[in-house]
């Protein structure tokens, strides 16, 4: 199994974004996702500055050997038609392969037959809709995260039954906060009593994104602008030999902003069989949605 | 004429839509293929011929929606549901499934084909892929665009436009919501419910009446406080000190004031939300609107909604308020 690091959900500056993707130079991840998956008013980088990263990213040495893969992950609700221009320039980018986070993307590029992969919030819950978008173009999909590997088992054996289970890597979003729900609405920016057009760019303030709790204290979920995600941190440590045995080609961690390369560390370790990161501990996390469990919950199945 | 498109969770309901002017009902199955799989809700193939005869007898189309999002296991029970429902004579079919879409499409070429709100598309570009590849007539929008952002869609679009005119707001663009199933388990997209009833429970405590969910907190009220369904989205939570409604205020959409824009931008049908609801609330619903669509056509350029008509449907909303929702974002 390889090993990815999912594309940045969070809002964070220019200099907090190329020291986090130089530090992953060194990491042992085989596939980066690069780009602003979540608001198009964030703006740290332009469509010119992710190439530029994702070049230097590319052709980067590092003294592990790591190389790695890079990916262009694009807009996850398009509503504007200025969002629709720069979705443009990222399918016809030419160079890197492309992740769709909507069906706008899937549009754009399997009309100019460009190969294509797609992330964990387009709508596939069976192996006929990935059949149908396989002779599209589709070489890759994430798993919506809301399911569990009995459903997932279920789709790579139906796969296997219509003789395209090779021509498809299944990717498992299977650490970080899950994102859950997309709106219209900013959340963080009502949360500070501003209109979204008048925002200020709040989420800077969040780089893990603000916690919602009940009015128990009990964690619910993660406010990123206008994406909602978990109030856990999905967590599939325990589950990766599972994976494996299923036939999961790749493991998606999720970018916060302190810890990353532990996690990533900690993930690699036990994936190669290493020394077992002793100290590594799920009792924060959850793990439902994999054990066919409401997703907060953590499951010891 | 903008064609009036209305709920029916049972047959009651669709009598009141037909007999108060619904151009279109729309109606599911009894099990998850529908996005309002509840208890004692929806058709089985013994009472929808009935229906059907009965709508189509009075000039009124039936539309049927087969729009979750079949997993493995169920995957011949959905392809089941499109023939029936094509066996049937319905009109329409609603999907928001790829491979369902697919399937209708391959099987069915001459049964009419929408894209369901649970499809997710807020683009034209995201339309096109819909109409190329499955022939859709017809698309629902999901209630997160502003009117400006219709009307551009609407100019744009390779297919009709629907857009939802009452009920319910969900704030989250439909499909893409899994905020139920991470508490409950269950979402619309894999069981056809949201905050499941199943998982609702009320309780009295000296802190105030209490409304929780798989046992989370979603809401406690004082005694002059109106309760609400506990809708995840819906609740009362916390950041930092302040308690208030995180996501959205529980308020339902009324877009009757702006009926006129919607026609002048080409939108083809307008749905009303709520087959859960009752006979009466289709009843009250669909009077209303017939009434002001009727009003509209008479004299286009002195259309102004009756107070009655906002009275009749406040008393039916939920919250009992209605609001614009996103089509008021006046930034956009």
């Amino acid at each position: 199994m390889k090993l990815s690091l999912g594309p940045l959900l969070y809002f964070w500056s220019l200099d907090d974004i190329e020291s986090f993707y130089q530090s992953m130079i060194e990491a042992p991840v085989d596939i980066l996702y690069l780009g602003e998956t979540v608001c198009s008013k964030r703006r740290s980088l332009g469509f010119e500055q992710w190439m530029e990263l994702a070049v230097s990213l590319r052709d980067s040495e590092p003294e592990n050997g790591h190389k790695k893969q890079i990916v262009l992950s694009t807009l996850s609700l398009i509503e504007a038609e200025s969002e629709l221009k720069t979705l443009r320039r990222y399918c016809d980018n030419g160079d890197f392969m492309v992740e769709a986070n909507d069906m706008a993307a899937v549009q754009l590029l399997s009309e100019k037959k460009i190969p294509f992969s797609i992330g964990p919030t387009i709508n596939v819950y069976n192996a006929q809709t990935l059949a149908v978008m396989q002779k599209q173009g589709l070489q890759r999909w994430v798993m919506p995260v809301e399911l569990s590997r009995h459903t997932l088992s279920g789709i790579l054996n139906d796969l296997d039954e219509m003789g395209i289970k090779d021509k498809i890597e299944t990717e498992i979003f299977s650490y970080g906060h899950m994102p859950l729900a997309l709106s219209a609405r900013c959340f963080t920016a009502r949360a500070h009593n501003l209109p979204k057009d008048q925002c200020d760019l709040k989420c800077i303030d969040y780089p893990d994104g603000l916690q919602v709790k009940s009015q128990e204290d009990q964690s619910l979920f993660t406010l990123n602008g206008i994406q909602t995600l978990s109030g856990l941190r999905y967590d599939l440590y325990n589950e990766l030999e599972e994976m494996q045995s299923m036939g999961v080609d790749i493991i998606r961690i999720s970018p916060r902003s302190r810890h990353t390369k532990n996690i990533i560390n900690a993930y690699y370790q036990k994936m190669n069989k290493l020394e077992d990161a002793a100290a590594y501990s799920i009792a924060e996390n959850c793990n439902g949605y994999w054990h066919g469990e409401p997703g907060m919950l953590q499951s010891s199945l | 004429m903008i064609e009036l498109v209305c709920p029916a969770g049972n047959f009651p309901a669709l009598k009141e839509a037909v007999n108060n002017g619904a151009d279109a009902v729309y109606i599911g199955f009894k099990d998850d293929t529908n996005a309002r799989h509840f208890a004692g809700l929806n058709f089985n193939e013994k009472n929808l011929p009935k229906a059907i005869e009965y709508a189509h007898q009075r000039g009124t189309k039936v539309f049927v929606a087969i729009n979750t999002y079949p997993q493995p296991d169920g995957w011949s029970r959905w392809k089941n549901a499109v023939d029936m429902a094509a066996d049937l004579g319905v009109d329409v079919l609603i999907i928001a499934d790829i491979s369902i879409l697919d399937y209708a499409a391959d099987k069915h070429p001459q049964l009419t084909r929408h894209l369901s709100v649970q499809g997710s598309a807020t683009s034209y570009e995201s339309l096109r892929y819909y109409e190329r590849n499955f022939g859709i007539k017809r698309a629902v929008l999901p209630r997160v665009l502003s009117v400006s952002q219709v009307a551009h869609l609407a100019q744009q679009s390779p297919v009709e436009l629907e857009v939802f005119g009452f009920g319910s707001l969900c704030i989250m663009a439909e499909g893409r919501c899994h905020l139920s199933s991470y508490v409950t388990g269950e979402s619309p997209n894999t069981c056809g419910a949201c905050s499941p009833a199943k998982s609702v429970r009320w309780e009295k405590t000296p802190r105030g009446l209490e409304s929780r969910l798989n046992n989370v907190l979603i809401d406690r009220y004082d005694d002059n406080e109106n309760a609400g369904y506990p809708t995840l989205c819906k609740g009362r939570f916390t950041i930092g000190k302040n308690t208030f409604h995180v996501l959205e205020e529980p308020t339902s959409l009324n877009t009757i004031e702006i009926l006129p824009e919607l026609d002048k931008m080409g939108i083809k049908a307008i749905k009303i939300e709520g087959r859960q609801r009752s006979p009466a609330y289709t009843q009250q619903v669909t009077r209303v609107w017939r009434q002001a669509i009727d009003s509209y056509y008479a004299d286009p350029d002195n259309y102004t909604p009756q107070a009655q008509w906002s009275a009749a449907l406040n008393k039916v909303s939920e919250g009992s308020q209605t609001t614009l929702g996103a089509y008021s974002r006046p930034w956009q």
